[in-house]
């Protein structure tokens, strides 16, 4: 039997229509009667998935140059201000960008009307320069009127993250949703066992340039995302029980469907992006075949107190238990409820899983690997806050 | 036979009248209590769900009048464009009378008109803004 698979035999296999590709949750269910050495035998490549609001995210437009032009040093895509400090025509729009006079309209919902082809009202304002000498201008601009609109988020895809609940007597609210008072309710966002940073938690196939699903389009990953974390506590499985390590992602949005990015705005808090992403893992050896073939009840998280300064750990619950729609806290059964939706991630793995069938999706061989043995800072304060 | 939905608004007084036994006896009302808030001493609210005939029920209502409690008719639904909905499962975090729910298998959205009390918590809480108010 073979013990290992490289990727190029796996490619050629995805060309030849011969391969075998599964979902996470697929084969997590053929590893209740398959051993690992047998899932390496019959498959090539498990797709996993996850659509989620993640903050972090954003997009780089290239506006091009009027004439005369002028070196944008205040912009305004529909009100919500973008980055100025790119040189004349570059700017960044991040999701959780807004006017604060309009907080429940932001970066992500520009990205999204861009997106879905609708006008936008540019406004810029420069000093004037001998090279650039306009001050200002104000034009609608459209997808197809921009040069590059590139989808560039800095930290997404969390490998796994902290159920939510409130001790409080107080409604709150948070990013993870409402959490009524009295521990009445809890959240999780990740979709468990199909999710891609759980498939793969030693990062042995994701890496610099790993080729994935992105907002319906292909994108990569380009590098570990902010607050890559690989030094949070993890169970018998190897999987860390709270949020941990994160990708930076990037692809062309030009390409992207709106029906895999989704602004929100979350009441009291403000604005983010759903974003669908899909990563495809190759079944190398007999640790990965092991890897992709956890479920639900073994994977685990942190139930975290989000009323109280600090956010206490007030538990460990399984994804099971998460999705059974109860768990049970220090005696008290409470409701659960996803903030991510899994039958999107369903879709995303399923979508991945037919353009691999098809051959037209190459999987890629990290450039660089990620590094390992990384933690946190927290910001220390060195002056005195007067607020 | 109609189905209407009330608010009854109730002053501190009036907290032991057996005012659901006459709706049941005199006029022949099924009553669903959909939601209670009352405390003792204190004013209290009702949401309830009155079925019986047309002319029974306005009679029911104009005999709560008469017993100084305040029935405000709610001709409130909640209505949201299922087409946009992508299955978050943010508002089943806050729907408690269970209308919301995610569908364990497919994992997409259920909603149960019936089981709604007009809380108008999912509002707030749908991160697409899908939820809205009828009012009929
Ligand atoms: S109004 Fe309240 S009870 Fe009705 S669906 Fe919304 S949250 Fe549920
Ligand atoms: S919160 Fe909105 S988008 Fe999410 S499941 Fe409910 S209705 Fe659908």
């Amino acid at each position: 039997m073979q013990k290992t698979k490289t990727y190029e035999e796996i490619n050629l296999k995805l060309k030849s229509g011969k391969a075998v590709i599964l979902t996470a949750e697929e084969v997590a269910k053929m590893a209740l009667e398959c051993s690992p050495e047998d899932i390496l035998e019959k498959v090539d490549v498990v797709t996993t998935a996850t659509f989620g609001a993640m903050c972090s995210s954003g997009a780089i437009i290239n506006f091009g140059h009027a004439s005369p032009p002028i070196r944008m040093e205040k912009i305004r895509l529909n009100g919500v201000p973008c980055y100025e400090g790119l040189a004349a025509v570059d700017s960044y729009i991040g999701a959780t960008a807004c006017d604060p006079d309009n907080p429940s309209y932001g970066g992500a919902h520009v990205i999204q009307d861009l997106l879905e082809g609708k006008d936008v009202l540019l406004e810029a304002w420069g000093k004037g320069t001998d090279c650039y000498p306009r001050k200002h201008i104000r034009t609608k601009i459209n997808i197809s009127t921009i040069n590059e609109f590139t989808l560039f988020n800095p930290r997404n895809a969390y490998q796994n993250y902290n159920v939510a609940v409130n001790s409080t007597k107080k409604m709150i609210h948070t990013y993870m949703g409402t959490l009524l008072p009295n521990l009445r309710n809890a959240t999780y966002s990740t979709s468990g066992e199909l999710s891609p940073l759980l498939n793969d938690p030693g990062f042995r196939t994701i890496g610099l340039g790993t080729r994935i699903f992105l907002g319906g389009t292909q994108g990569f990953v380009v590098w570990p995302g902010t607050q890559f974390n690989t030094s949070k506590p993890k169970n018998e499985y190897g999987i860390p029980v709270s949020n941990s390590a994160t990708i930076a992602v990037m692809g062309n949005l030009k390409e992207m469907s709106p029906e895999y990015l989704q602004a929100a705005y979350y009441d009291k808090y403000g604005v983010s992006l759903f974003v669908g992403i899909g990563i495809p893992i190759p079944i190398l050896d007999v640790e990965m075949a092991r890897r992709v073939s956890v479920n639900n009840s073994q994977i685990e998280t942190s139930v975290l107190d989000y009323g109280t300064e600090g956010t206490p750990k007030l538990g460990q619950v399984t994804y099971s238990e998460l999705q059974s729609g109860t768990i049970k806290i220090g005696g008290q059964k409470i409701r659960t409820a996803p903030v991510s939706s899994l039958s999107k991630a369903r879709k995303i793995a399923g979508e991945l899983k037919k353009w691999l069938q098809n051959g037209d999706f190459e999987i890629t061989k990290p450039v660089q690997m990620f590094p390992k043995n990384t933690s946190l800072k927290s910001l220390k304060e060195t002056e005195a806050d007067n607020d | 036979m109609i189905k209407k939905r009330f608010i009854l608004n109730f002053p501190p007084d009036s907290g032991d009248k057996p005012f659901s036994y006459h709706l049941v006896k005199d006029y022949d009302i099924r009553i669903n209590i959909l939601k209670a808030e009352v405390y003792p001493g204190k004013r209290g609210s009702l949401l309830l769900e009155l079925q019986g005939k047309k002319d029974n029920i306005e009679k029911g209502v104009e005999y709560l009048n008469k017993q100084n409690i305040i029935c405000e008719s709610l001709d409130k639904r909640i209505h949201f464009k299922e087409e946009k909905c992508i299955d978050c499962g943010n508002c089943t975090a806050v729907c408690f009378a269970g209308s919301l729910t995610m569908n364990r298998d497919s994992w997409k959205l259920e909603f149960d008109k019936e089981k709604c009390v007009v809380c108008e918590l999912c509002i707030p809480a749908c991160p697409l803004h899908l939820f809205e108010i009828d009012f009929r």
